[in-house]
């Protein structure tokens, strides 16, 4: 179930779900956090084993995985931490400076 | 006790798109928790970092359904959900398998939410409680909670917390409750196996979670996982369990590293290695070995 | 076949929770509520109701518990009084504001300092503001009967507010009164099943209840929605109440006017006074006085309209107000009257009367001397003290 939130800014008080209750469950995916980076990491692909370790410490659930492999990073939401780089134990993923 | 690639089968019940800053210690505890579970989750929150930074209306992080109400109390609202999920059950209006995890800062559960949690410990709902335990009360600018250690720069302790940190594991596990255990989220595969016990448990389970966070320990925000590691390794944050009543070490150190590399990457505790300091440093020191001892002489 | 039985006002109510079988009760003990929560405890331990009754470990907890509970989609009741009520503060607003359907009775009893465990509004006075509505009683009777009702109006599809139920400590909870109870089927019929707005316990679909609303939020709007439905909610009340008549035999509205058509004096009073001040009425009437009686029954929401016009035809009128608001003019009833009577056409003369504080008596003689109070302010059409207090050693 989706929430059309489009126009939010012009909802009146009756527009608003009771009680402030949010009627859908993760709709902040919709919210860009990528925009926060200062340092954005580079996936080397060739050096991946798949082991997950990027994806279980990514505090923003940034590491796309599936079927047990990495597929990339998320790059709407990724906030640039570095942890994913600095925990690689193959030195598969690289910070760079976020290009402006 | 699954593998990395099992586990990231699992569903991520936290989105990306919160607003909890870069390298937060919290969410990568929340992830590896609600992970564990098979189950449906139902979520309680206390007001905190974790609360305000998913749940910004109209935007909520939590997949799950999720619930928020003060800052004291979230320990008494999870037993609330979870009694009408008894209620109901019992009635034959529900049918569903559900577990309730009830998610508080060490804000929210050392101190202000200490009766709620103890209440609802000692009346054996069957919840898991988990603290982010991040050292003080952050959401509202790093003042020192009774968790935070001994010595540590905070905001209301700015030449260094005197107390010790207050041993609630031991508090929780003296309620004789069926399940409590510390754990650190750079040691994932304890920490998920730990969770995965405790929403098992029949009853009460608590779960201390080490979750360093970069603003308030003055650390980069690449460390956060790496300091939380070290946390184990100095003997700082021991990692045990207790089972009906059993404790138990789960990683034994053997040769712990000296406290200063726990202390020197974090800008919280500076000040300890200012000349004149020594002796707050050997307090320090002093006391990561008491403590140590203290675990010891409770597991066989 | 309705049943006339001699309760405390205490035990009526926890046979009126009886028939309701909420599925969760989380409560704590304090004098004067106590008797309500020993006794629904025996129907549980007995098996005559289905509840999840939760022994919280104080009166913040049990309103924090009863948040989740009915956040769960669950039917939700507790009851308080006086220290409990003031700690379980924060969490009134919070249940308001969620809109959850909470029923409570808060047994009337003041606020420490000293501690005093005896009758006035103090307590739920305090809450006014929280966003409960609150229904006042004046015996074990109506205590019973509003409880029943209440149910109704807060999961009223219309309101979904919480209610509190308030009633005098000792003076109702602990004397025995003589009432009527309805059948077991009655009730239940009257309070149908509970058809839940909001529920944390369907993983299709995922709620988040209680989130963070920021600087350029929309925290006015949240407002003024729960606003609109406490207003909103006066109508309800209402209707309820008639339809509680047709069930009963016994009609319930906003208030009560007693005697008040052709008065000329009247006394608006809330709580088990009204009793008293009926007997005084009588009397006087009897002696040829014009005397009559308003009985707030629904303080919050306030039924401003109605209740200026049941009072436009009287020469002068006595708030009684048993609770003090330090550093204001008066307390609060009579704050509120006459606020309501100020766009009247004709200004007619309004006292305020504190009385019974800290469960002060409050005599038929007293009551008397209001009505001579009335009287002069009546002939002279001055008021000379506008502020009084009954029964203060003074």
């Amino acid at each position: 179930m989706s929430w059309d939130i489009k126009n939010i800014k012009k909802w009146k008080s009756a527009d608003h779900p009771a009680g402030s209750t949010i009627p859908v469950g993760g709709n902040a995916i919709e919210y860009k956090t990528g925009g926060w980076r200062s340092e954005q990491p580079h996936w080397l692909e060739d050096r991946c084993t798949h082991c997950m370790i990027c994806w279980i410490f990514c505090p923003d659930s940034s590491i796309q995985v599936k079927d047990g492999k990495m597929l990339g990073i998320d790059y709407d939401h990724c906030k640039g931490c570095g942890i994913c780089a600095t925990e690689c134990p193959k030195d598969a993923i690289q910070m760079e400076e976020e290009e402006k | 006790m699954a593998n990395l690639k099992e586990l990231s089968l699992k569903e991520d019940y936290l989105t990306g798109g919160h607003r909890l800053c870069a390298g937060c210690g919290a969410s990568i505890a929340v992830r590896q928790v609600l992970m564990a579970s098979d189950v449906p989750v139902v979520v309680g929150c206390a007001t905190g970092c974790l609360e305000v930074s998913t749940t910004i209306y109209p935007y909520t992080a939590w997949k799950c359904s999720y619930i928020h109400n003060a800052f004291e109390n979230v320990a008494a609202t999870i037993s609330g959900v979870e009694s009408a999920y008894k209620s109901l059950k019992r009635q034959g209006k529900i049918d569903k398998e559900l577990k309730f995890v009830a998610f508080g800062g060490d804000g929210g559960t050392y101190d202000i939410g200490l009766q709620s949690l103890s209440g609802a410990l000692e009346r054996g709902h069957n919840f898991v409680y988990v603290c982010y335990d991040n050292g003080a009360y952050m959401n509202t600018g790093i003042q020192r909670s009774s968790a935070t250690p001994i010595g540590a720069w905070t905001t209301t302790t700015p030449a260094g917390k005197r107390q010790i940190k207050k041993d609630l594991p031991a508090i929780c596990a003296d309620h004789n409750i069926p399940y409590v255990a510390q754990a650190s989220i750079s040691h994932w595969k304890d920490l998920t196996a730990k969770a995965a016990k405790a929403l098992e448990a029949d009853g009460p389970a608590f779960l201390n979670i080490l979750s360093p966070c970069p603003r308030g320990w003055r650390h980069a925000s690449n460390e956060t996982v790496g300091i939380a590691k070290i946390g184990v390794q100095t003997r700082y944050w021991p990692l045990f369990e207790v089972e009906n009543g059993e404790w138990k070490l789960n990683v034994n150190v053997r040769e712990a590293k000296p406290i200063e590399e726990w202390l020197k990457p974090q800008g919280r505790f500076k000040h300890l290695f200012a000349p004149g300091n020594e002796q707050l440093l050997a307090e320090v020191q002093a006391d990561v070995d008491r403590n140590w001892e203290k675990v010891l002489a409770r597991c066989p | 076949m309705p049943k006339t039985v001699a309760l405390t006002g205490n035990s009526a109510c926890a046979q009126a929770m009886r028939q309701i079988n909420p599925d969760v009760v989380a409560a704590y003990p304090i004098t004067p509520q106590t008797t309500i929560v020993e006794e629904f405890s025996t129907f549980v331990a007995k098996g005559l109701v289905d509840t999840e009754y939760v022994t919280v470990e104080s009166e913040h907890s049990a309103m924090s518990a009863c948040v989740g509970a009915s956040a769960a989609g669950s039917r939700v009741m507790t009851t308080t009084s006086s220290q409990g009520l003031a700690l379980m503060w924060e969490v009134l607003y919070i249940a308001s504001a969620l809109r959850l359907p909470i029923v409570m009775h808060n047994v009337n009893r003041t606020l420490s300092g000293p501690i005093n465990i005896h009758c006035d509004h103090q307590d739920s006075m305090g809450a006014r503001d929280s966003g409960w509505i609150q229904i006042f009683c004046e015996n074990a009777q109506e205590a019973y009967d509003t409880t029943i009702q209440a149910m109704r109006i807060a999961e009223d599809n219309r309101v979904r507010l919480p209610v509190m139920i308030c009633f005098d400590g000792f003076i109702i909870s602990h004397a025995i009164d003589r009432l009527d109870l309805l059948d077991d089927d009655v009730v239940k019929k009257f309070v149908g099943d509970f058809e839940p707005a909001i529920s944390l316990l369907d993983p299709e679909k995922p709620v988040t209840v209680g989130p963070f609303d920021g600087l350029y939020g929309y925290f006015f709007e949240f407002r003024r929605a729960q606003e609109l439905a406490t207003l909103g909610s006066l109508p309800v009340i209402a209707e309820i109440g008639k339809e509680y008549g047709q069930v009963s035999g016994r009609h319930y509205g906003l208030f009560e006017a007693y005697k008040l058509d052709d008065a000329e004096l009247a006394v608006v009073v809330m709580g088990s006074t009204a009793g008293t001040t009926k007997v005084v009425v009588d009397k006087l009437r009897d002696e040829g006085v014009a005397a009559g009686m308003l009985k707030i029954r629904s303080y919050r929401p306030f039924p401003a309209t109605e209740i200026a016009e049941a009072l436009s035809g009287v020469k002068a009128i006595a708030a009684m107000d048993r609770s003090l608001a330090p550093g204001a003019i008066g307390s609060p009833v009579f704050q509120e009257i006459r606020s309501a009577l100020y766009d009247n056409s004709e200004r007619v003369p309004v006292i305020d009367y504190i009385y019974g504080l800290g469960g002060r008596d409050v005599p038929p003689t007293d009551i008397e001397k209001v009505f001579s109070h009335l009287a002069q302010i009546a002939k002279t059409g001055k008021i000379d003290q506008v502020v009084n207090y009954l029964g203060l050693r003074e």
